[in-house]
């Protein structure tokens, strides 16, 4: 497949999304609502469960499967209160000791009045400096698109998996194409050179692990349940300290090279 | 005859207008001869730049606040003489070998005199000491690829150790997209290093300077714990023209304005050029360590 085709893979409407990873994976799943300061943003669901008989709190960027789905959640384009819901959760979680698993799936936070208006600079980048700074573990797993800051919203983490057609890019290829060519069906072009697939940013670093998607079988999904458990319990097992440095280093590299 | 347009525009002193083009630059400001005239790109008012120098470049008509070039920027804000530059010889290369990239890279050295869109260092600002960094427009609209976000995290760490305030003037159009995942790690990088040198008590200001959007907006412009800007300052984190194609509507007069942005709770004060100084050395001051 070239790059994109796969980017074309990762934006399928048959791809399942955050809801259904979490049903799969997630035991006892509550969803917990709000960020408390303005609304309850649905392009975000996040919430308490069980993974193998440990609670943890888990986190999804959700597309909506079908199109009233996808209009309730706005295509998966999260406001700030979305970000700051999961920074409240995370927080919870923080508290009571239990790791984080976030599900990113967003073609980018989303670009409309209101959400400048509330600050959606400030809720990522809040995002970031404090999941860099966490004391509970966090697994960010990106299952279609991660769409740059959007993504990486929820995405500073201990490791980041993708599944094997997701994509994780600084910019859509479209939107590369027509800055840097002044035109967007370049966009393909675009998409090899931004080594955005998964076996790329694996070679980069940027992803610890690429899993193999079985046609999203039942397979995959218990698969994926047992690889995210045992994932915790190291990680989990590990002193917070330590965990803590070993994130700071693993954003440390990009970049230190120069 | 015909009518010569190249004639015209030199008759009439035409200068393209000040617009944030990807690998262009503005043609403004710090970098054109001293006897140059320069457009302001609110009113579109034409000075001389050595008359603009010694005004910081406030536009004498309209008041607008120019952009300003790294190293000038740092040189009216630091004490005199107590600049020491830090990381000055990092420079970008192509990892990804990315089309057309070396040679933006070429043109912004050459167009800014820097090697990076960056500059970072130590100084004292009223006799405080802190470690600064000023991003420049003319190195591809400020944008943060890997060096940009290494000197940052450098200076951040530096300060860290050396227990020293930081200020930094923000300017960046966003992350730079040929470094692809790179410089979006850069975002997540910066914020580890503000939020090490935030835990141990040290203090972050940060002042968003015309335009302050995207990725870098999502980042560091962001996680600091005073936010200043200069008035009439873009700030967001998408672009208008982004939003407008996004919602398919004209965006309102003032839109992302500093003042809008402070009407909106998300910074804590505008504060003019002329004032940025001793501001920030008052707000020194009261964080001295031992006051």
């Amino acid at each position: 497949m070239t790059a994109y085709e796969i980017v074309a893979r990762s934006r399928d409407k048959a791809r399942p999304t955050a809801l259904q990873y979490i049903e799969k994976t997630v035991d006892g799943f509550l969803e917990l609502h709000g960020d408390r300061k303005f609304a309850d943003d649905k392009s975000i669901v996040g919430g308490i469960g069980s993974i193998d008989g440990r609670a943890v709190t888990v986190i999804g960027i959700e597309k909506g499967a079908d199109t009233n789905a996808k209009v309730l959640r706005n295509f998966g384009c999260a406001s700030p209160e979305g970000y700051r819901k999961a920074l409240r959760l995370m927080r919870q979680a923080e508290k009571f000791h239990r790791p984080v698993l976030c599900f990113v799936d967003t073609s980018g936070a989303y670009c409309g009045i209101g959400a400048e208006e509330r600050g959606q600079a400030e809720a990522i980048a809040d995002n970031l400096l404090v999941m860099s700074g966490l004391k509970t573990p966090i697994l960010s797993i990106v299952i279609g698109e991660g769409g740059s800051g959007g993504a990486l919203g929820l995405a500073v983490a201990d490791n980041v998996w993708m599944t094997e057609t997701a994509t994780y890019s600084v910019i859509s290829p479209e939107g590369c194409a027509s800055i840097l060519y002044k035109d967007a069906a370049k966009a393909a072009d675009a998409a090899e050179r931004l080594k955005m697939t998964a076996d790329d940013l694996l070679n980069l670093g940027a992803v610890e692990k690429v899993i193999a998607e079985r046609e999203f079988s039942e397979e995959f999904f218990s698969e994926l349940k047992s690889d995210i458990a045992a994932f915790f319990d190291t990680a989990c097992a590990t002193d917070v300290a330590t965990l803590v440095q070993k994130r700071y280093d693993r954003f440390r590299k990009f970049g230190s090279e120069v | 005859m015909a009518f010569d347009i190249e004639k015209f525009k030199k008759f009439f002193n035409f200068r393209k207008p000040n617009i944030a083009l990807e690998g262009e630059g503005a043609p403004n400001a710090a970098h054109v001869p001293e006897d140059a005239a320069v457009k302001c790109e609110k009113c579109r008012a034409i000075a001389p730049k050595s008359a603009l120098s010694d005004a910081l470049y406030i536009c004498p008509k309209c008041g607008f606040h120019m952009k300003v070039g790294a190293r000038e920027r740092i040189l009216f804000t630091a004490d005199p003489d107590t600049f020491e530059e830090l990381d000055a010889e990092l420079g970008s290369v192509n990892r990804l070998e990315f089309p057309g990239y070396d040679e933006k890279l070429e043109k912004a050295r050459q167009h800014s005199g820097e090697n990076e869109g960056v500059v970072t260092g130590v100084c004292c600002v009223g006799g405080h000491k802190i470690g600064i960094f000023a991003m420049d427009y003319r190195f591809m609209m400020g944008s943060m690829g890997a060096v940009v976000g290494e000197k940052i995290t450098r200076l951040f760490e530096h300060a860290t150790a050396y227990r020293l305030p930081v200020v930094g003037f923000i300017l960046s159009g966003g992350a730079r997209m040929q470094e692809g995942i790179v410089s979006l790690m850069q975002m997540a990088k910066t914020a580890a290093a503000v939020g090490r040198h935030s835990d141990e008590g040290l203090l972050y200001i940060s002042v968003l300077t015309n335009p302050t959007t995207g990725g870098v907006s999502a980042s560091f412009a962001f996680e600091s714990d005073m936010i200043l800007a200069e008035p009439g300052a873009l700030i967001g984190f998408a672009g208008p023209r982004v939003i407008e194609q996004t919602i398919r509507q004209k965006l309102p007069e003032g839109f992302q304005s500093a003042e809008f942005v402070l009407n909106k709770g998300f910074i804590d004060a505008i504060v003019d050029r002329r004032k940025m100084r001793e501001t920030l050395a008052s707000i020194l001051a009261l964080h001295e360590e031992g006051v």
